[in-house]
């Protein structure tokens, strides 16, 4: 992947295929430059098995072929900056739901730019309307956030997919970017 | 600045419109949203049919949607054309300039474009 923000939109598409009606994706920047990626969503969740074995190519859910590359991709992201992968998952009744979260060493040479996460954030919700996201991203100088339960409180009946509103949110959200 | 209360009045304007759509969909375009299709510019393809489609006033009537792999990987970017009544067209190897035309030639102009389609593809080969 050329860009963080396609892995992003790669490994939260699991998170909608789980039915997840919650999604969160947040990165936290320290000051030594370390990035840390959680995708935590409210989804079926996985088996202990399933959720040890994701990170192996040749484990997918497809049914199209046998290979799955999202969560390898994002791995050798990574680890390709020294840093890692974790994955916690639960299908527990009263508390389902898988947490991706991933290290990266910002200052890294191999460390592969975040990219247009604004374009990836739309993208999940025009794709997804229905699923609440709550999006952050922080570092020491910048602080960026989302949550759609805030603009569904406002819509009302109309469909965060309509062309007005996403709109609105890439406009927010770049500018949210710009201010800081 | 982007406030609530302009979303407010994005909402108040909308309200009519949306009771008008439902239900009067005549044509879906679905983009492979998949690692495959991810990797290969998906989500460029299919902000543009999203803006094309809003652009050509076409929002009415078109649907933009996303699916997982349709299967054949290695024409990604693909997108795949349902109209009420005709065979379904598919679209490969995709980038925004294309879905732009697409929408422009096939969606609103009614023409297909043949040359992006998956059989016009193979039969370069």
């Amino acid at each position: 992947m050329k860009e963080l923000s396609l892995n992003i939109l790669d490994i939260t598409m699991n998170s909608v295929k789980a039915e997840a009606s919650l999604i969160s994706i947040s990165m936290v920047e320290d000051e030594q430059g370390w990035m840390t990626l959680e995708i935590a969503d409210n989804g079926c969740g996985m088996s202990e098995d399933m959720a040890a074995s994701v990170a192996d190519p040749f484990c997918t859910t497809r049914t199209t072929r046998k290979v799955g590359l999202g969560v390898p991709l994002l791995k050798m992201a990574a680890e390709q900056t020294g840093g890692d992968v974790k994955i916690v998952s639960s299908t527990a009744e009263e508390d389902h739901g898988t947490t991706v979260t991933a290290r990266f060493d910002t200052r890294h040479i191999d460390f592969t730019p975040i990219g247009d996460i604004v374009a990836t954030i739309c993208t999940l919700i025009q794709g997804s309307p229905d699923i609440d996201f709550v999006y952050s991203h922080k570092t020491p100088t910048l602080e960026v956030s989302l949550d759609t339960r805030e603009l569904r409180a406002v819509l009302g009946d109309v469909s965060l997919a309509e062309w007005e509103i996403i709109s609105w949110i890439e406009e927010n959200l770049r500018e949210q970017y710009q201010n800081n | 600045m982007k406030t609530l209360a302009e979303l407010a009045a994005i909402r108040d304007k909308m309200k009519d419109k949306v009771a008008i759509r439902e239900g009067s969909d005549t044509t879906r375009i679905v983009v492979g949203m998949a690692t495959c299709g991810i990797a290969a510019g998906a989500r460029p393809v299919l902000s543009a049919f999203v803006e094309g489609v809003n652009n050509a006033g076409l929002a009415e009537k078109v649907t933009v949607t996303q699916t997982g792999c349709i299967g054949i990987c290695q024409f990604e970017p693909v997108a795949e054309v349902f109209e009420e009544g005709k065979e379904k067209v598919t679209y490969v190897k995709l980038n925004a300039e294309k879905a732009q035309r697409i929408v422009e030639e096939h969606i609103k102009g009614g023409k297909v474009v043949t040359e992006y389609t998956i059989g016009a593809d193979n039969a370069a080969k």
